[in-house]
This record gives C-alpha cells, structure tokens and sequence, in this order.
C-alpha cells in the first residue's frame, strides 16, 4: 500500500515540476478545467474504492478494511437485524435538535458579546476554555445529571455545536465594517434599523458558516453523545460492533456517518447560495 | 457672487477635538472656526492626520467634539441628520442590496412608500448612469460604479449639506476625472452645500469655491483660498493661468506642511 502512495505521490511531483520547468500553468489548468466537475467527483470516488480494495487484499490492513461487497451486503444484515434505519434516525435526531438548540442559544450569546463589552469578557473566556475540550471527556458528568437516554445525548451535541456556532457568529458580528454602520447612521437609521437592516444581513455569511460548523461538529461528536448508554444510534451500534469484531458494518456505519456529513454540508451550501449569493466571492 | 446676501449654512466654532489612545493624547483639532455659506462648494486639503476626517465626521454627528461647536442651520450637530449626507471613501455600499437597494435605504428608512422610493431612487441612478445596473449588487461594480451608486445615494435621501472623504482617492485618473466632471454638474443643477476632502489638488481647485488648508500636529485650519473660476468648470479649466496659478500657490503651502509633518 505504502509503495502505492508513493507512486502517487512521485507522479503528481513530476507533473508539477514539469509544468514549473515550462511555465504553462494556463495549459496545465486546461485539461483540468475540461473535465467536468461531476466526472472529477467520480474520479475521486472511483479511486478511493481502488485503495480501498487494495487495503481488503494486503494483509496488514485487510481486516480493518474488509471488501466492499462484505459492506455492502451488511447493509441487509443489519436491515435484517431490524436496526439500520432506527440507529440513522436516532442519531439524526440527536444532532438536529442538538444542534438546533445550540443555534437558537448562540445566536443571542453571539449577539451579546459582541455588543456588550462586559458580557464578552466574561462569558468569551468559558467559552474558548471548554471548547478545546473533547466531548467525550465531560460525557460522564452529563450523564451522572441528566442520567441516559435521549437527553444526554442532545445536552453533549447542544453543548459542542453551541461553543462553536457562538465564538463563530460573535467573531462575524464583531468584524462588520464600522463605515456600514455609519453608512446607515447618517441617513437616518436608529439603532434598531441598524440592528435589523445591517447588523443581521451583514452577519448571515457568518451565521451560515457557523451552520455548516455546528452541523458537521454536531455529527463528529456523536459518538461521544451516545456513549451515555443510548439504546440506539450510528455511534452506539459502532461501538456494540466493536465488542464483537464486525468490521463490515462497523466500517458500513463509518461511511454512513460520513454520507451524512455531506449531505448535511450540501443543503447548507444549497442555502448559502440562495441567502448570501451577493457576497464577494471567497470559494 | 459678490453683493449677494449669504446664509451661513454650517458653523464651525473654535471646535478642538482630542483622541485618548495608548499612545497617549492626539489632538486632532484645535481651535477650528469656519463658516461655510449656503450651496458652497468647500474643497479642504493638507497632510495626512491633519484631522481632515476628524472634522468631517463631527459636522456629520459621527464623532464629537472635545470642546467647541458645530452648527447646521444656526442648529446645533449633537447627532446624524438626514439633512447632512455622507459620502465615504471606501463606498460604504450595503453588499446584501442592489443598486436600487442601496439608493432607496434612506428613503425607506423615512417610512416613504415603495413606488415613491422607487421612482425617486431612479432618478438619481439615471443622474449617475447606471440605469443598466439597477438590479446588481455591489460585488459586480467596478469601483467607479460602486462610488457612483454611493453618489446616488447620498443625493436620493435629499440632503442639505453634502460630506464628502475623499470619495474618487481609490480610483484611477480617468474614472476621477470623470466623476468630478459629474459632480459638478450635479451641483449645479441640484445646489448642495458641499464640503469635499481630497489629496489631490488639482481636484480641490477644479471643483471648490473655496480651498481650506489645514496644517498639522495639531490640525488647524492654516489658510482659505479663493477660487474666482467661474462654473461650469471642465478638464480645460486646468490649463487657464488662474488655474495654474491657484495651483502653484496652494501646492506649495501644502507642500510646507508635509515637510512640517516630516520634520
Ligand atoms: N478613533 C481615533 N482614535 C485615536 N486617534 C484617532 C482616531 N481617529 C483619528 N485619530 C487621530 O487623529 C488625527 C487626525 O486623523 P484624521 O483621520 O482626521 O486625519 P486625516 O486628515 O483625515 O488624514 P488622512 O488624510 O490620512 O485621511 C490622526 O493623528 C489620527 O491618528
Ligand atoms: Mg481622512
């Protein structure tokens, strides 16, 4: 496998060096820009199953990455087990409402701090002070007070996707250009237009980035979430798997987790467009 | 102009104005006194940090002043009015709006109805030439474009008084020089008070009535120039002696500020 990257790895350097000896980035750009991005994605999925096959054949890593057929055909397993459907909607339960709650709460935090020195020199520290803290660490201290179940599991993801979403907005708020505020100041504005027709529409590129960050935080702490004894749920059923070594589904759920991400970042894409296409373009 | 009576439109009394920084004090103003006459045409230059912006933003209600008072219409500023527009230098556009967005905010701030804020918002684009843009936003205005539609909505929401931070500093020569030949003759169709900060002093000649120059550390104002140019001025206005003249006078004050500034 190793010998594999690096092959890889040799290629893509040769190719750069040429095109640097040349000078021709434009033709070099070309043939890139001329296969559609569709087919690019394809690309991309196509060799990640070509190393994936190769990790299922060589010894070493063949039974953390079992055939994709084996993966495939767990989906039926675990359909048969009468699980695959409720662990996914279990656990995007979990982070939706997770994650909305920790929205709906950051948002006025965010707003807060940024207006209001005071608040933001107190609470911004406890905030950067337990964000750099893995969930998993504090699980145990949720449960012993929110015992198991759901709840638990919504208070760690609302907790994760709070810290984020609100440092994010805040910093947003904070950075809006002070000439709009004048702007809008000197032809008439009160302090609640300023609020609603500049503040608001000027922070909506931040507040979709802290979307799309307490969504995919939201997912990335699930398993933490659902080590508080969940009864079901894509994290819990992975640890389950573990205890009896089944690669198969548990790599299947990993994926599914995984799908999930994306799915999540395209419909929050999908709604940046449609609310802040007006921006200056920063892909 | 001589013999016609004058309404004095915006006063400036013995206005100071000091800055606490880490630094320590920067008095920005001190002891500043004008008096800017009804549809004058003011152009101020002098070094940079001289308190140009300072003062400007006291007469638009942004800042206060540390000592000193300024009055529009025998009123005394304590705060931003709609009868003092504000044109900035770095176009201050709404990015979430259009053109007619951003012409209109004003308008619909003062509770006008959609149509009238519309008809009039129009107006002002046709006066700028950017009727074809109506429906753009910002991001895809050229930077001329974008202080144009900043003109416009400045003129939209009807004020008296116009303010303006050097508004054509981040563009090239050509888009300058025809803007500045636009803002005149908006002014002279439309009469404004206008008070017009700029590096640029060959732009002070051609548009102001009256050049202020200010000196440094602290800002004052150092000597107020009579333009006798009559209007409507254009670019071969610049090769008139008087021009040349007022040119040559005025470049070398400044010029002894900036060295003062340097020393
Ligand atoms: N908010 C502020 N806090 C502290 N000092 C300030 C502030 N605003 C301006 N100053 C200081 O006041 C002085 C005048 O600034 P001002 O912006 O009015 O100068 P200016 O003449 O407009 O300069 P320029 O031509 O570069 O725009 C400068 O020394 C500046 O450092
Ligand atoms: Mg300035």
């Amino acid at each position: 496998m190793k010998r594999v990257v690096k092959i890889v790895i040799n290629q893509t350097l040769k190719t750069k060096n040429k095109s640097n000896v040349k000078k021709t980035p434009m033709t070099k750009s070309n043939w890139v820009e001329k296969i559609p991005s569709n087919l690019w994605v394809l690309i991309s999925l196509v060799v990640a199953i070509f190393i994936w096959t190769i990790l299922s054949i060589i010894p070493n890593t063949s039974r953390s990455f079992p055939n994709i057929f084996y993966v495939s055909e767990s989906v039926v397993t675990m359909m048969q087990r009468g699980v695959f459907w409720s662990d996914i909607a279990s656990s995007l339960i979990s982070v939706l409402v997770g994650f909305l709650i920790g929205f709906v709460i950051s948002l006025p935090v965010a707003v807060l701090m940024a207006w209001y020195r005071p608040i933001r020199f107190i609470i911004e520290p406890w905030i950067q002070f337990v964000r750099n803290i893995p969930p998993l660490a504090y699980v145990p201290l949720v449960v012993i007070s929110a015992g198991v179940g759901r709840t638990p599991q919504i208070i760690v993801i609302t907790i994760a996707t709070f810290l984020t979403m609100s440092i994010t907005i805040y910093q947003g708020v904070r950075n809006i250009d002070p000439t709009l505020i004048k702007a809008a100041r000197v032809l008439g504005a009160k302090d609640k237009d300023i609020f609603l027709k500049v503040i608001a529409p000027a922070s909506l590129p931040f507040i979709m980035t802290a979307i799309r960050l307490g969504t995919a935080i939201g997912l990335t702490s699930l398993i933490a979430a659902e080590s508080t004894g969940a009864s079901a749920g894509l994290g819990m059923r992975i640890r389950a798997l573990n205890n009896t070594f089944e690669a198969s589904p548990m790599l299947l759920y990993i994926i599914v987790i995984g799908v999930i991400g994306l799915i999540f970042e395209r419909l929050v894409k999908l709604l940046e467009r449609r609310l802040t296409g007006w921006q200056e373009k920063r892909e | 102009m001589a013999g016609e009576e004058r309404v004095v439109k915006l006063k400036i009394d013995n206005v100071r104005k000091v800055y606490n920084s880490q630094n320590g004090e920067v008095i920005a103003l001190n002891g500043v006194s004008l008096d800017i006459y009804e549809n004058e045409f003011i152009t101020v230059v002098g070094p940079s940090g001289c308190g140009k912006s300072t003062l400007l933003n006291i007469i638009a209600g942004l800042e206060k002043t540390t000592s000193g008072k300024v009055f529009c219409d025998d009123q005394e500023i304590m705060d931003t009015g709609t009868e003092r527009g504000v044109v900035f230098q770095q176009y201050a556009l709404f990015p979430w709006l259009t053109v007619l967005g951003n012409v209109k905010f004003g308008l619909s701030l003062q509770g006008m109805k959609k149509e009238k804020a519309d008809e009039i918002a129009m107006k002002y684009i046709r006066m700028v030439d950017l009727e074809d843009f109506v429906n753009s936003y910002p991001k895809e205005l050229s930077g001329g474009m974008k202080q144009r539609v900043a003109i416009a909505r400045a003129y939209a929401a009807n004020p008296s008084v116009l303010l303006m931070d050097e508004p054509f500093g981040a563009l090239d020569a050509q888009t300058r020089t025809q803007l500045q030949e636009e803002l005149l003759h908006t002014w002279e169709k439309e009469q404004k008070t206008c008070f017009f900060i700029t590096h640029d002093v060959d732009e002070a000649i051609i548009l102001g009535q009256r050049v202020i120059i200010m000196s440094a550390r602290p800002g004052r104002i150092k000597e107020v120039v009579d333009i006798n140019i009559p209007y409507p001025r254009s670019q071969e206005t610049k090769i008139t002696p008087e021009f040349l003249e007022a040119k040559n006078y005025i470049w070398s004050q400044v010029y002894k500020e900036y060295l003062e500034v340097r020393k």
